[in-house]
């Protein structure tokens, strides 16, 4: 029985450091090398296509005082400038496409590269934090949440950077005409950046509710798909599209909330635009009158109020899509800052010695997070090519012993050593490819069932398959498969029984052909006649080998070498069937329920 | 490991229109606040006109006028301020009615439409559901509803835009109509390149939008199968997948971007071409005398004006082609058929046991036949045990008893009433099934049993006793109000099945279906469930699948189905005698014992002798 992790179990979120915003997104790019690659050119190309929008206004003033301020308009002038700004056109036009195909190039692979590593990442989390996580947000870190960032890096964040570089550029051309009409114009802004901020704050919280009523919904969605059958089964479609219809509600609710606050931070730029402009005529004219400004300054400054006004928007405009990014990045970067807490010790590994594989556990104890011990000090031995059952009631720590053994967990306390190897220093190669555990759930993946098999041996043949499962006495099941070995199964297997699936998982571990083999409830929905075969034929196939096998059915215990009864996460009883039958304690309990039900 | 890819859609002819015909479809369904957001628009286009038209006032009446004499003029200082705000205001609310009513408009169709295809979700019969993978269904309700109604964000702003643009067009035509024919050349070459674009765009956009499907079922999958992953160690090559479906996602988004980055720069630079054609032939005009200096310069404005909005068009059009393809997607989700037809007939919830007549069933999946001409019948309270080799067909047949899936040929009859004459809800009123499989709704204990049924706590507590999952209830942190998580991920699997049977049993049902629905219990446990079940005097005809003795004790008949067929039928003792599959099945313990003991006793010989 799978004693799955308890709520408490710290999700991925909780143990990143929360960052601001420019720390996530520097920590980001830190992060992925891909994403600086030759980043200083197309930010240099990205500026010099800035440069392309002054042309107009520069064309418009030469034509202006330079062509028509004769009596008779200059043609030849006109010429000479239009076709010299077509050409700017052209050329601006051109580190334009660059900077845009660049762009697209690095960003894309960076992503790329970003969503692979996050993906192994996942892989490379402990079972405890796998199972902490909801299934859709774990894949929505490799998938959605990119593609926020690409968004977000392949327009927002580049036109948030040309924009400073013109409101650089506006605010040197005003102080070079009137620091007077500067500094009022700096003081209508101001006030704009802190009300900016502010916004930003509660568009950030804004959007992480969008977020989370995402998740919710597609959780709620994802119900009606999974549980299809128990839906239709309880005809509880109503309730499922109710609880549907309140998710995407909230959804929606929280989006509009979301998109009201961004119309109002958008808004507030256009007002303080207005108010900057009226306030230049105003202050300009007095100044004026006074001798210290000409008319073509103050309407040239009038120009440079809409260069300032720009970037100012677009920096609220590309908030919306920052706080996106920043959002998805630091969902993002929560999965690769987790560090795996059962991790490879790598090149440091050992590897486990040639030969069958004994067990070894030093006062290991084990509890789950903020839980009470599951396992508490247990000391034993396994011998080498012995064939062991764990038995003992639901609850009692015995599916713990599978997980330790096979370091998909580590001990809270003590340690657990394989051919006196400790676990913990055992590269991930050589354990797993030599200790193969068998879970209780047979998942399989979508595609045949030789596919499956190999999975646990990739350079297998078909025809080594077949051997496989002939090996393991159920040629004729292959048999009455409509493809034999090349059948689909379907997704997670579904097209087979559970059993079915159970038997495809057991061929899979047998063809990868370990050391220690770990059997988790490997055959519990399996027909009693078919696991008996089972049996027969894993006791041939492991003789040699270390067997650990943990079962509810006692058929296991009695045709073991050995049995462990584990109680409220202590070894009570150990030895063989015939020897534990005949004491009195947990095991005849058992026993006597097993016999009372399967004879 | 490679599934093969769906096969792509063929490329949409005459995408734009089509994806015109989805604006009109939003347009149609949310009239009101469409026109709010259009109106908004309109009025942001002709502010920002108006807002030209008072800068150039004020410079011509006010600064000019002021800076040459000397002398300032409060009041129609005052009043240039004052008309410099009222615009801005006007200008706000217009922003504010068009991007509010736009993301109203587009969250409000996304809402609508999730609702719509979930409800499909509810309709569609199980064997639809088996047909399509889980990730893609997910997609459906998600992305694919998002890439629709994405256009609709930048879609009023665009018809503010042509508003702006027939009034420029006016404005400049009575200015000077050579110079306006001059500059509008520009226009048409704006539609053209817009059609080349989305041409060349929606192929890429369609193979993006699969790509990205693949991605995320990947990701799924994988994830899904962790811990077969882990055990085997086969991060590495997972991780490989992933990355070849990843690295193929990217270049055809490099590509995107190829056409994209093309695209773009061009449209930016068509206004100002015709700004400088406009430039080139306006100084001649003024040479000829037909307009004024000051006039091409208000040309010219007038052109950089419309330079920005104008991109707004192509801002919609871009995304035509992904609303395209979602929008397809999620019609063919809308218009799937197969929805099981519901008769009108009903049966008494409280009517006791029912009889349940099963004649000459047949079932296929695909070309596999599971059930072959499957016939019985249990007498009102009876108890039948369907037993069976893996694979026989066992839980196939139980998702027939209870109408998950409809045979191919032949019936099921509750009380001689033919289950597909049922309406709807009526069945479920009647049967309950206890899958082989559980599901567990992200809700509390309580709600995962009543399933949202008026059903008294006590009856609750009652229904858990039988399942014997009072005791483990009791002990979570608040017992009957627990949320169970997701998929009930925090309960072990024996605890879900314990659930998933007091589900089944606090309803009283008629017809009770166990599909090995004590798989993953303890013995012990298991004793005390059949126990509980056999004691509890359910109102009940029960069919149960089952391997165990104990299990089929409790059954009057055994059914014994082999390959699809009733291979045999009667009771323990009379299946024991004419049937030796059945012998082989129940009997399989107690030979692997004997044959241990045989195999002890002739090792012991051998060691004596």
């Amino acid at each position: 029985m799978t004693t799955a992790a308890p709520v408490a179990s710290p999700t991925v979120d909780s143990r990143t450091v929360e960052r601001g915003s420019f720390a996530t997104l520097a920590h980001g790019l830190r992060l992925t090398p891909e994403l600086r690659e030759g980043l200083v050119v197309t930010l240099l190309l990205a500026l010099l296509a800035t440069a392309g929008r002054v042309v107009v206004p520069l064309a418009v003033q030469q034509v202006i005082d330079r062509g028509l301020s004769g009596p008779e308009p200059d043609l030849g002038l006109v010429r000479l400038v239009v076709g010299l700004a077509t050409v700017a056109v052209v050329i601006t036009a051109f580190a334009n496409y660059l900077t845009n195909v660049r762009l697209y190039r690095t960003t894309e692979n960076g992503l790329a590269s970003l969503r692979v590593r996050a993906f192994r990442r996942v892989h490379d989390l402990s079972v405890l934090h796998q199972a902490a996580e909801r299934r859709g947000s774990l894949v929505s870190r490799v998938t959605s949440d990119v593609d926020t960032m690409s968004t977000f890096m392949q327009w927002g964040g580049l036109l948030v950077l040309v924009s400073t570089a013109q409101l650089v550029l506006a605010t040197a051309l005003m102080a070079w005409w009137s620091w007077q009409l500067t500094l009022v114009v700096y003081a209508c802004f101001l006030p704009l950046v802190f009300a900016v901020k502010a916004m930003q704050q509660r568009l950030h919280g804004a959007y992480r509710v969008v977020r989370e009523r995402v998740g919710e919904m597609l959780g709620a969605v994802g119900e009606s798909v999974v549980g299809a059958q128990v839906i239709r089964a309880y005809a509880v479609q109503a309730r499922t599209a109710e609880r549907i219809d309140n998710a995407v509600e909230s959804t929606r609710v929280a989006q509009t909330r979301a998109q009201r606050i961004a119309a109002v931070t958008f808004s507030a730029g256009e007002m303080t635009a207005a108010l900057a402009t009226g306030a230049v005529v105003v202050v300009g004219v007095l100044l004026g009158v006074d001798g210290s400004l000409t008319t073509g300054q103050l309407v040239g400054f009038l120009f440079l109020v809409t260069l300032f006004v720009q970037p100012v928007q677009i920096a609220t405009e590309a908030l919306n899509e920052a706080q996106n990014a920043v959002a998805g990045l630091r969902r993002v970067l929560g999965v690769l800052d987790t560090p795996s807490d059962v991790a490879d010790p790598g090149t440091e590994g050992r590897s486990l010695p040639e030969g069958p594989v004994g067990v070894r556990f030093e006062h290991v104890s084990f509890a789950y997070p903020g839980g009470p011990d599951v396992l508490h000090d247990v000391t034993l031995d396994i011998a080498p090519r012995s064939r062991v059952a764990v038995v003992g009631e639901t609850g009692s720590g015995k599916t713990t012993f599978a997980k330790l053994i096979t370091r998909l967990m580590d001990p809270t306390r003590g340690q657990v050593l394989l051919s006196g190897v400790p676990l913990d220093r055992l590269g991930f190669d050589s354990l797993r490819s030599r200790v193969v555990m068998v879970p209780q759930d047979g998942f399989l993946f979508d595609t045949t069932v030789a596919d499956n098999v190999r999975f646990g041996r990739r350079d297998a043949t078909d025809a080594d398959v077949e051997d496989a499962f002939a090996a393991l006495g159920l040629a004729d099941w292959l048999e009455q498969l409509p493809d034999g070995v090349l059948t689909e199964v379907g997704e997670r297997g579904d097209s087979l029984s559970v059993g079915e699936r159970q038997l495809v998982a057991i061929a899979r571990a047998y063809l990868a052909d370990p050391d220690l083999l770990v059997l988790d409830e490997a055959t519990s929905a399996v027909d009693p006649a078919t696991e008996v075969r089972l049996q027969r034929a894993l006791d041939s196939l492991t003789r040699g080998r270390t067997t650990l096998a943990i079962a509810h059915r006692l058929s296991t215990a009695e045709a073991a070498d050995e049995v462990l009864v584990v109680d409220a996460g202590v070894v009570v009883q150990r030895g063989s069937h015939a020897e534990l039958v005949r004491q009195d304690g947990v095991y005849a309990a058992l026993h006597a329920s097993w016999v009372a039900q399967s004879r | 490991m490679p599934r093969p890819a769906p096969l792509a859609p063929p490329v949409p002819r005459g995408v734009i229109r089509r994806g015109l015909g989805v604006l009109w479809q939003a347009v149609k369904e949310e009239p009101r606040i469409f026109a709010v957001s259009a109106v908004g628009s309109a009025l942001f286009a002709l502010t920002t006109i108006a807002q030209a038209y008072v800068f150039g006032a004020i410079t011509e009446q006010v600064i000019v006028p002021s800076l040459r004499d000397g002398e300032v003029v409060t009041a129609s200082l005052a009043v240039s301020f004052l008309a410099i705000m009222l615009v801005a205001v006007l200008k706000v609310v217009g922003i504010i009615a068009r991007r509010l009513g736009a993301g109203i408009m587009q969250y409000r169709l996304q809402a609508s439409y999730r609702r719509r295809v979930t409800r499909r979700y509810l309709e569609l019969p199980l064997s639809w559901h088996a047909e399509h993978p889980t990730g893609e269904l997910l997609s459906n309700a998600n992305s694919d509803v998002e890439a629709t109604w994405y256009p609709i964000a930048p879609f009023p702003f665009a018809v503010g835009v042509i508003v702006m643009l027939v009034t420029t067009l006016g404005l400049l035509f009575v200015t000077d109509p050579v110079l306006a024919l001059v500059g509008s050349v520009v226009f048409p070459a704006i539609a053209v390149l817009t059609v080349v674009y989305s041409r060349r765009m929606s192929p890429l956009m369609t193979r993006a939008q699969q790509l990205r499907g693949e991605v995320s079922g990947i990701a799924h999958e994988s994830f899904d199968g962790a811990l077969v992953v882990k055990t085997l160690g086969r991060e590495a090559d997972e991780t490989e997948r992933f990355r070849a479906a990843a690295l193929e996602l990217r270049d055809t988004l490099t590509a995107v971007g190829r056409v994209r980055g093309m695209f773009d720069p061009v449209m930016e630079a068509l206004p100002v071409v015709g700004v400088l054609a406009v430039l080139l032939a306006g100084t001649s005009r003024v040479g000829s005398g037909d307009i004024d200096a000051g006039q091409l310069v208000r040309v010219a404005y007038l052109f950089t004006l419309m330079a920005f909005p104008v991109r707004a068009i192509g801002w919609v059009l871009n995304e035509l082609p992904r609303s395209v393809v979602g929008w397809d997607r999620v019609q063919r989700v809308l218009q799937a058929t197969g929805a099981q037809e519901q008769g009108a007939a009903s049966l008494p919830a409280d009517g006791g046991p029912t009889r349940l007549d099963v004649a000459a069933v047949c079932f296929s999946y695909g070309d596999t036949d599971v059930l072959r001409e499957v016939s019985f019948d249990v007498a009102p309270g009876r108890t039948v045990a369907l037993v069976g080799p893996t694979g026989a067909g066992k839980s196939t047949l139980a998702s027939v008893l209870v109408r998950l899936l409809d045979p191919d040929s032949g019936t099921v009859a509750y009380d001689d009433l033919d289950v597909r004459e049922l309406g709807p809800g009526a069945l479920a009123s009647v049967a309950s099934l206890v899958p082989q499989s559980t599901f567990l709704f992200d809700d509390t204990v309580r709600g995962n049993i009543t399933l949202g049924a008026d059903i008294p706590d006590e009856d609750v507590w009652a229904a858990l006793r039988i399942a014997q999952g009072d005791g483990f209830v009791a002990a979570l942190p608040n017992a009957l109000d627990t949320v169970v998580g997701e998929r009930g991920t925090t309960l072990s699997g024996g605890q879900r099945q314990r659930l998933a049977l007091a589900r089944a049993v606090v309803r009283r049902p008629r017809l009770l279906v166990l599909d090995d629905a004590t798989s993953s219990v303890d013995p012990s446990v298991e004793q005390r469930i059949l126990a509980g079940l056999r004691d509890a005097g359910l109102p009940s005809t029960v069919v149960v699948v089952a391997y165990r003795r104990a299990t089929i004790a409790l059954a009057d008949e055994v059914v014994f189905v082999e390959e699809g067929r009733v291979s045999a039928r009667g009771s323990h003792e009379e299946l024991l005698a004419s049937s030796t599959g059945y012998q082989d099945l129940v009997h399989a313990y107690e030979r692997a014992e004997a044959q241990r003991q045989a195999d002890a006793l002739e090792a012991s010989q051998e060691v004596g002798a």
